[in-house]
């Protein structure tokens, strides 16, 4: 008995807080049809702002991908000083605030920032424009790959590796012959979780965004214009457009997680 | 980061304390910390209770709500805010209305930090051993008896990671709280909100101010999440 009072309370209060108003949305999202909600979503605008955010993805990605693979090998494989300054520092983005991050850039790249004056000198206008977007893309999906491949590549050790080199490989050899291939799984894991905070940052974008429709809006920016001027078909479109790649993402780390064995 | 302190005392320490003890801002970061104890208390309890059920309990469809602890990790924090304002606010189907409410403010925070203790917990519990839980049982000790002098004492580690998480994540909550709380100084409008509206009207230093609170908040529950990992072993 006290079993299933616990499964019902479980569930409910998950049916209540996720499943309902998830499911709500989508439904109010085609409420009107399925030609309406699609119309909401292939406006000019709505479409740049889906491009812009792919945008974003294509250029946070792989950068953080390599970024979080290099640092991953320095923080397991080196001891130098200030080590664990920089392991604490890779943790950052997910402590503070997105508007936090947001204010920093506009403080270091801003007008009457630090570089913001030789910046615009140099015809570089990088907040209010997309440039400072990327930037705070960046930011905040930093530390996943990182986090995800460390312990990977802890648990593969360095046998292998020592292997390899004792036989003649080159450092590089080494690392796409032997290293990568053992921790792709991890990489892999951390790029979907690094994509799906791309795809979905609000805040640090807002920030230094300007919010220009059509110019420097993205998806998740286009969801708060449309509600903010009463389209709520055009809000809840984008949002189940958002949602849906949210759930493709879930798919992705399902896929992905039990070749890693039991996390 | 660095710029960020440096702005904060742009008017000296006077200037600093003087942004910071603004009433709205007083008002916008107890705000942010009260709900957010109160979230980080609720998830607790939740939070185990559902790692509880997806290990210990089976039953079908069980897999699709494992994978749906995850989703306010993948759903950005803006389509939260939506959601739950379309099924929680005016006009909406169940006909409570809690937009611009401080129970939004909670209600928003809970959303978006509900994995942290499912994720902390559900593995310490997959690994526990059972063999303690079946002794105790046999030598006459109730359920509740076991689960409060057995189990509880092994998830406590846990159950304090993840809250240290959802609470820097509480914290620093902007995105959900946006459309949802519809931000009223003095009322609903949270710490992270307000320095946006800071930022909006161009006033960098107070929203720089209130930032360094914020960082000195994470800062001390990082500090806490750490003691309390080396101290759990």
């Amino acid at each position: 008995m006290a079993k299933y009072a616990l499964r019902v309370t479980a569930l409910s209060y998950l049916g209540l807080l996720i499943a309902l108003p998830v499911g709500y949305v989508f439904y109010k999202a085609f409420e009107h049809g399925f030609a309406t909600a699609r119309e909401a979503v292939t406006t000019p605008v709505a479409q740049h702002a889906f491009w812009l955010t792919v945008e974003m993805v294509a250029i946070a990605v792989p950068l953080n991908t390599i970024f979080g693979v290099v640092c991953a090998l320095v923080l397991v494989r080196q001891s130098f000083r200030g080590k664990a300054l920089l392991n604490a520092a890779i943790d950052l983005p997910f402590a503070v605030s997105p508007v936090v991050i947001g204010l920093a850039l506009i403080l270091v790249y801003g007008r009457k920032g630090w570089f913001g004056d030789w910046l615009l000198d140099h015809g570089i206008q990088v907040i209010f424009s997309v440039p400072g977007m990327v930037l705070a893309t960046i930011f905040v999906s930093l530390p996943f790959v990182v986090r995800e491949v460390m312990p990977v590549l802890r648990e593969i050790g360095t046998e292998q590796e020592q292997a390899a080199q004792t036989l003649g490989a080159s450092s590089l050899q080494t690392f796409f012959r032997v290293t990568l291939p053992a921790i792709r799984w991890g990489v892999a894991y951390g790029v979907v979780l690094t994509t799906a905070r791309a795809l979905g940052e609000f805040g640090a974008v807002s920030i230094v965004s300007g919010k220009l429709a059509g110019q420097t809006e993205t998806l998740t920016l286009h969801v708060e214009n449309r509600f903010q001027a009463f389209d709520l078909t055009g809000a809840y479109a984008a949002a189940v457009v958002l949602g849906l790649m949210a759930i493709a993402t879930l798919l992705a780390i399902n896929l992905l997680k039990p070749k890693e064995g039991v996390r | 980061m660095a710029a960020v302190v440096s702005k904060s005392t742009d008017g000296g320490w006077a200037g600093f304390s003087h942004a910071v003890s603004n009433p709205q801002a007083v008002g916008a970061l107890k705000l942010t910390i009260v709900a957010s104890f109160v979230v980080v208390a609720i998830n607790a309890v939740t939070g185990t209770l559902v790692a509880w059920v997806l290990v210990r309990d089976e039953f079908p469809g069980k897999g699709i709500v494992n994978s749906l602890i995850d989703l306010p990790f993948a759903l950005p924090t803006i389509v939260a805010g939506l959601t739950l304002l379309a099924l929680y606010g005016p006009r909406g189907p169940v006909g409570a209305d809690l937009a611009f409410t401080r129970a939004s403010v909670v209600l928003a925070l809970l959303f978006v930090t509900l994995p942290f203790v499912v994720r902390t917990v559900q593995p310490v519990l997959l690994e526990l051993d059972r063999d303690m839980e079946q002794a105790a049982e046999s030598l006459g000790a109730t359920r509740f008896t076991v689960f409060r002098r057995i189990i509880l004492p092994s998830l406590r580690p846990a159950i304090f990671a993840g809250s240290a998480l959802g609470f820097a994540r509480a914290v620093g909550e902007f995105g959900s709280l946006v459309l949802l709380t519809g931000n009223i100084p003095f009322k609903t409008q949270a710490a992270s909100v307000f320095i946006f509206s800071q930022v909006e009207s161009d006033n960098a230093a107070g929203a720089a101010a209130v930032s360094v609170v914020l960082l000195a908040i994470s800062l001390v529950v990082l500090l806490v999440i750490g003691w309390l990992s080396t101290r759990s072993g």
